[in-house]
């Protein structure tokens, strides 16, 4: 997002799922497992090849299951996404494909980013990423001359050290054809989880208020004052920083846990994340979060964290509360409760309603119970909304009466009047022109070496979600993917002698698994892929927690890794 | 360009291309129908669409036939409706007789067609089943091809909406059977358990294994909601019954993804019941007794330590273990005990080093609501913006 936030003034997917999968020509998925991940955006995209000839091009080192629909599959190195599409911006200037029109009236500094690509000749893009010198001719025409064409990723390319640059770079590519503001194109970075995108709307950010204003300025800081009723600054110098609203940006999730150990974090509140599960270098994040003073987890399930907490506090599913979610296209729809929490689980929001009255009598002298929205007492998530309405520009008109009467929103939508926007971008950027950025390659940060000579790739499966806390328990789903599996390339199960056997060892710097080996040719030889589902053989023991300079986003794609057998 | 024709009568000018089926439904004239649904291409294979044409001998079906200019239709002529009936007894001659303890009773298209015109089982019919019932190992799917009626919905639906081509026809005549690959058990066929084919089925030959006996459908309340998976935003019905969320049913209407879902959304509900839920706020021993945090308190550490003093007093402390009385035992505390407490560390945290020692990671699985509030608290209460979710994870 903050790649995209630099190109064209704000991130978030641009396009809608239908007029991507209905009206692109051509689509180009890179990082993105599709039909596992987001399995019915991954079958609409299925329905375009097949039903109406739409192009795909698929650049990933594994052969994903949405490979078999491919017209081009681009297996390249690793970490090497960088050189890759400069490679085929590159022939695209050569070629003469780029929208002439659209780089003079939409965008701006073009000619430094045009001479940054022309560092990548194919012939050395083919030596950098392993893909012949025809096949990147082949997808960059596909690319271009098939227009409109929808670029569509996922945590593949953001999850390296690179992760900014590689969604800038790919915000050059859809500028250079212009498929930017029209549908069936764009950039749509996919969203894993069902609400992510609304708990950055949201403001669950350390840089930002809801809907992305900055904690730094002085204009947003006065307006949030007086609406939450915070003492501001400019109050003759007299009022203490403890009684005003932060102007310092705060630490990310990466930062914050780590932040531990060397006392910058002495009491954490985490509500259903586990990070023992879900962070990179798992006995690390054992480490900090057992050194924490105090942890609260407020969670469904006790999860792996669930041994390191203080106190435990019952949240309720989405199906005992009644709300709204965001999807990664920026349409926000309704959660509506079907039954009654279990035994003396909350919904969520009642929690921190009761938890924010609490806290407000012990900090005193720092709220004024007067402001317009300085109070906690809501009845509803409606009520909520309507704060939210106050003060979030893009999701001004967005309320639960608009939606329950049937109406479909995406944000931004200002207000009641408004009908909401599914394309973003159309006539201008939200930063006025498209910037183009010049992106050079960066090698990954770890790299293979003798000891660890081998890659080591990690996702989730179609049948899992993340941790593990909720798939795990669901019976039928354990019934047909019951165990971690570790894909392994038959050239390397020859190699190690895995011939008869069933289980290997992954070791990395950091630590070790041991799961059974599914030997396919999903993986490209010196690769294996594990997922994080379980906790007895979690990749995550084995990542690193090197991060984008950026978006601090740990590299997870990358890990240098040796196999051995049990 | 349009064409002129008359349905029961009444002139229509109806588009050309369209079929009859089309047409009549955009003048709200119904004519039942089996095989056909909106969302899949008509396969004209099952005859309850048939409708009378002036001078045409035989009968076509309304959702292949395109109409065309001076057309006549009849859409319940005795003949027409004589044929109908006709072929749900063919139906019914080949179907068991189980509507009584049938899962999709009350929600079967064949059943209330049968029942509409009054269509009785032939004293010839076949007796007793061919083919086993519950065939299939699939977790999900129950599958019982003694009710299939050979509509090739679920071919249709996993053709072209999963675009994973499980189903296929196997066999010709009276032997006719809908196999999954070349007659393997689905997930051999490469079934991704989407349950496309369920939700399409008009029958109980495919029907939803988890939910199998719990609840006759008007027994069932529906709740139209999101799916708390992933980020595609999915809506669905969950079928509630005694407070329990017992199903999944697609919901037509859904904006992103209409009727279809994925494995996790459609059979991933279980979880909500499982018997691991937290169902009370929970606090460590220490916090009650008012001594320090144990040293670590790494659970596994702190349980480790106190096995190696039992080693050397084996039998004492074993029994000292199963009273659980460490402090760092879980005790379960009424709400304004645990929220006291939570509040009580962080003022006291915030007051002796500052709000930045506090943080707060939001969830990525909870509603926009919740998350706006975690904001408000981490910044109008507390005063820092350490908070952050799972973006980037």
């Amino acid at each position: 997002m903050a790649g995209l936030a630099a190109s064209f003034g704000s991130g978030a997917m641009s396009n809608s799922m239908d007029d991507v999968a209905k009206q692109a020509q051509a689509f180009f998925i890179i990082g993105s497992n599709t039909t596992e991940q987001h399995p019915v955006f991954g079958t609409m995209l299925r329905q375009a090849v097949r039903q109406r000839g739409a192009k795909l091009v698929v650049a990933d080192p594994r052969k994903i299951d949405i490979t078999e629909f491919a017209t081009l599959h681009l297996r390249h190195r690793p970490g090497t996404d960088i050189a890759l599409l400069n490679g085929l911006m590159y022939i695209i200037l050569e070629k003469g494909w780029e929208d002439k029109s659209f780089i003079d009236e939409r965008t701006e500094n073009f000619d430094e980013f045009k001479a940054a690509v022309m560092n990548y000749p194919p012939d050395v893009v083919s030596n950098t990423t392993n893909i012949p010198v025809e096949k990147l001719y082949e997808a960059a025409e596909i690319l271009a001359v098939n227009n409109p064409m929808a670029v569509i990723w996922a945590m593949g390319i953001t999850q390296h050290i690179v992760g900014v640059r590689n969604v800038m770079d790919l915000a050059n590519l859809q500028m250079l054809l212009g498929n930017m503001g029209k549908p069936g194109g764009g950039v749509n970075p996919l969203r894993g989880q069902n609400n992510v995108q609304g708990a950055c709307d949201m403001g669950a950010l350390p840089n930002v208020y809801p809907a992305y204003q900055p904690v730094t300025s002085p204009e947003v800081i006065e307006k949030f004052a007086k609406a939450w009723g915070v003492k501001t600054k400019d109050e003759g110098g007299r009022v203490k920083d403890e009684l005003t609203l932060s102007d310092k940006v705060g630490l990310t999730v990466t930062e914050m846990i780590p932040g531990i150990l060397d006392g910058r974090i002495k009491a954490l509140y985490i509500i259903g994340e586990d990070p023992v599960m879900s962070d990179p270098d798992t006995n690390h994040i054992r480490k900090c979060l057992s050194s924490v003073d105090f942890l609260v987890l407020q969670e469904i399930f006790p999860s792996e964290t669930a041994v390191y907490a203080d106190v435990l506090l019952p949240g309720a599913s989405f199906a005992e509360k009644t709300g709204t979610f965001t999807n990664t296209e920026r349409r926000v729809q309704m959660v509506r409760q079907a039954i009654e929490p279990p035994g003396d689980s909350k919904p969520d929001w009642w929690i921190l309603s009761e938890l924010a009255k609490k806290l407000m009598d012990r900090i005193s002298d720092r709220v004024q119970k007067d402001a317009p929205h300085a109070g906690w007492e809501y009845k509803s998530t409606s009520d909520i909304m309507s704060e939210i309405n106050a003060v979030t520009p893009s999701y001004g008109g967005i309320t639960h009466a608009r939606l329950d009467a049937g109406e479909r929103l995406q944000w931004p939508c200002l207000n009641a009047e408004r009908p909401g926007t599914p394309i973003l971008h159309t006539k201008q950027f939200t930063r006025g022109k498209g910037k183009f950025m010049p992106i050079d390659h960066v090698p990954p940060a770890e790299r293979p070496d003798d000891e660890y000579p081998m890659i080591m790739n990690t996702g989730r499966v179609l049948y899992h979600w993340h941790g593990g806390t909720m798939t795990r328990r669901s019976e039928g789903i354990m019934q047909v993917y019951g165990e971690a599996l570790i894909e392994v390339n038959p050239d390397d199960a020859e190699r190690i002698g895995l011939n008869g056997k069933t289980h290997v060892r992954v070791t990395s710097r950091r630590g070790s698994i041991e799961a059974r080996a599914w030997v396919t040719d999903r993986v490209p030889p010196g690769m294996v892929y594990a997922n994080f589902h379980f906790p007895e053989a979690s990749a995550n023991e084995l990542t690193h927690a090197s991060l984008d300079p950026v978006s601090k986003i740990p590299s997870y794609k990358i890990t240098a890794v040796k196999v051995e057998l049990v | 360009m349009a064409v002129n024709i008359k349905i029961n009568g009444k002139a229509i000018q109806a588009e050309d291309g369209k079929t009859i089926l089309q047409v009549a439904k955009e003048h709200n004239v119904r004519i039942p129908t089996l095989c056909y649904h909106k969302d899949l291409n008509p396969t004209g294979n099952c005859r309850m669409c048939v409708v009378d044409v002036n001078g045409w001998r035989i009968s076509p079906a309304a959702c292949v036939t395109p109409v065309w200019e001076g057309m006549e239709i009849e859409t319940d002529s005795e003949k027409v409706m004589k044929d109908r009936k006709l072929t749900l007894e063919l139906m019914l001659a080949n179907h068991p007789q189980d509507c009584l303890t049938c899962d999709v009773a009350g929600e079967c298209e064949l059943q209330d067609l049968a029942y509409e015109y009054k269509a009785e089982v032939p004293a010839w019919g076949a007796k007793g089943t061919r083919y086993k019932v519950d065939s299939d190992p699939n977790p999900f799917i129950r599958v019982d091809m003694n009710k299939c009626i050979l509509c090739r919905r679920c071919e249709s639906a996993c053709a072209e909406i999963q675009v994973r081509d499980v189903w296929g026809v196997a066999k010709r005549g009276f032997d006719e059977v809908m196999v999954a690959g070349a007659g393997v058990p689905m997930l051999e066929a490469r079934c991704e358990s989407c349950g496309q084919c369920v939700a399409y089925c008009p029958t109980g030959a495919l029907s939803n294994k988890m939910s199998y006996g719990m609840a006759r459908a008007h027994q069932v309340k529906k709740v139209t909601t999101t799916c708390s998976y992933c980020g595609v935003g999915c809506q669905f019905d969950l079928l509630v019954k005694d407070n329990k969320v017992i199903g999944v049913h697609s919901n037509s209407e859904a904006p992103v993804n209409g009727m279809a879902l994925c494995v996790k959304g459609r059979y991933g509900y279980d979880f909500i019941h499982h018997p691991d839920r937290l169902v009370r706020p929970k606090v460590r021993r220490y916090l009650l007794e008012g001594g320090g945090k144990p040293v670590s308190s790494d659970q596994l550490s702190v349980i480790s330590d106190r096995l190696s003093v039992s080693s050397d007093q084996l039998s004492v402390t074993s029994d000292q273990l199963s009273v659980t009385s460490g402090p760092w035992d879980w005790v379960e505390v009424e709400w304004e005990k645990a929220l006291d407490i939570v509040a009580d560390k962080f003022a006291d945290t915030r007051s002796e080093f500052g709000a930045d020692t506090t943080g707060f990671l939001a969830s990525a699985k909870c509603l926009n609501e919740e998350n706006y509030l975690i904001n408000k608290l981490a910044r109008q209460v507390m005063g820092t913006n350490n908070i952050d979710h799972c973006a980037r994870l």
